[in-house]
């Protein structure tokens, strides 16, 4: 029952799928095809990352993070959660676990914001791969635009959040 | 490329690890394949139900409706639909330039972009499993909002 209740979103999207196969094969034909190519992402990207998650969590002592990252890290701690999240590598769910052990390891919460900020926004294979689709022009402008808005919106969530409640948040990540 | 970059640190970091400490290496292990599993339910129903959307959206109707004449109501339909969807970069920019040749606005294509990288309705259940349901709505609305200012901004450098 459990599992059923846990893969209920992904029962419910294969049955949908079965349905516009019988009345719409072509569409049906399309989603396969993407649906195919994400999951050979999920598949190729995330194992390396998850492994590093591990390692980290093993290996990093929390008194290192907390100095690079956590409440006084100042300018520092930006431009790290800045550079780690350009560097990684695929689609923002992966963000979510990896921001979860920074959590555990003591990163402040606006650094979490950012790092999650850049991992969706500023990722340099990315950015290549746009300008050459939408022209150099578009894609540094839109760069230029997103780095101040990641930090505006990091520190503005940041703000409205009371402490309890971000103590709340950080309580939780200890259990799960 | 980047990704094989991953995969030699992954190998490399792993092997010191082992030789430094089996017992942590395998704890190591066992917590990144936790973390896996962690997400692996929502991720599976993300990446089907994603796939279904994209597969009855396309270029063409889509075009039709955030042409670079449909002002800021394309825009914000344009904004919605990036919303929505969470489509890998590899297909979303050939993506958006099939909509480009298709007739679609600089500006509305900024909002799309920009919303489909930094909003994810889809990946809202996940993000709010970890950060709080607060948190998660504030990150979102905002980040919508702003793609309305990276949309203003690239139409008037870009259109």
């Amino acid at each position: 029952m459990r599992f059923i209740k846990k893969y209920l979103i992904f029962i419910i999207s294969v049955i949908i799928l079965g349905i516009t196969f019988i009345f719409n094969s072509e569409i049906g034909i399309t989603a396969v095809d993407t649906i195919g190519f994400s999951f050979k992402e999920m598949f190729t990207v995330l194992p390396p990352i998850f492994i590093l998650i591990g390692l980290l969590d093993v290996w990093v002592p929390s008194d290192t993070m907390v100095r690079f990252m956590g409440e006084d890290s100042g300018i520092v701690g930006i431009l790290i959660s800045i550079f780690l999240g350009s560097a990684a590598a695929g689609p923002l769910y992966g963000a979510f676990p990896v921001a979860a052990v920074f959590m555990r390891k003591g990163v402040k919460l606006t650094n979490i914001f950012i790092f999650i900020g850049a991992w969706s926004t500023t990722k340099l294979p990315m950015l290549l791969f746009e300008m050459t689709s939408l022209g150099t022009k578009f894609a540094l402008t839109r760069l230029a635009v997103n780095i101040p808005g990641i930090l505006l919106i990091s520190y503005i969530v940041n703000k409205m959040l009371s402490e309890d409640e971000v103590k709340e948040m950080y309580k939780n990540l200890e259990d799960s | 490329m980047q990704n094989k970059l991953f995969y030699i640190l992954a190998t490399v970091l792993v092997g010191i690890s082992f030789f430094k400490d089996r017992n942590k290496t395998k704890i190591a292990l066992m917590k990144a394949w936790k973390s896996f599993q962690n997400i692996l339910p929502q991720m599976l129903g993300i990446i089907t139900s994603v796939g279904i959307i994209i597969a009855f959206l396309n270029p063409e109707r889509i075009s039709s409706i955030i042409g670079s004449s449909s002002g800021w109501f394309g825009v914000i339909l344009a904004a919605i639909v990036g919303s929505l969807t969470l489509i890998p970069g590899f297909v979303a920019f050939p993506t958006a330039a099939i909509l480009l040749e298709n007739g679609a606005g600089y500006m509305q294509l900024g909002a799309f972009i920009s919303t489909l990288m930094m909003v994810g309705l889809m990946t809202a259940p996940m993000e709010i499993q970890f950060f709080g349901k607060k948190s998660t709505i504030l990150r979102n609305s905002l980040a919508f909002l702003f793609s309305l200012i990276v949309a203003f901004v690239i139409g008037k450098v870009v259109g």
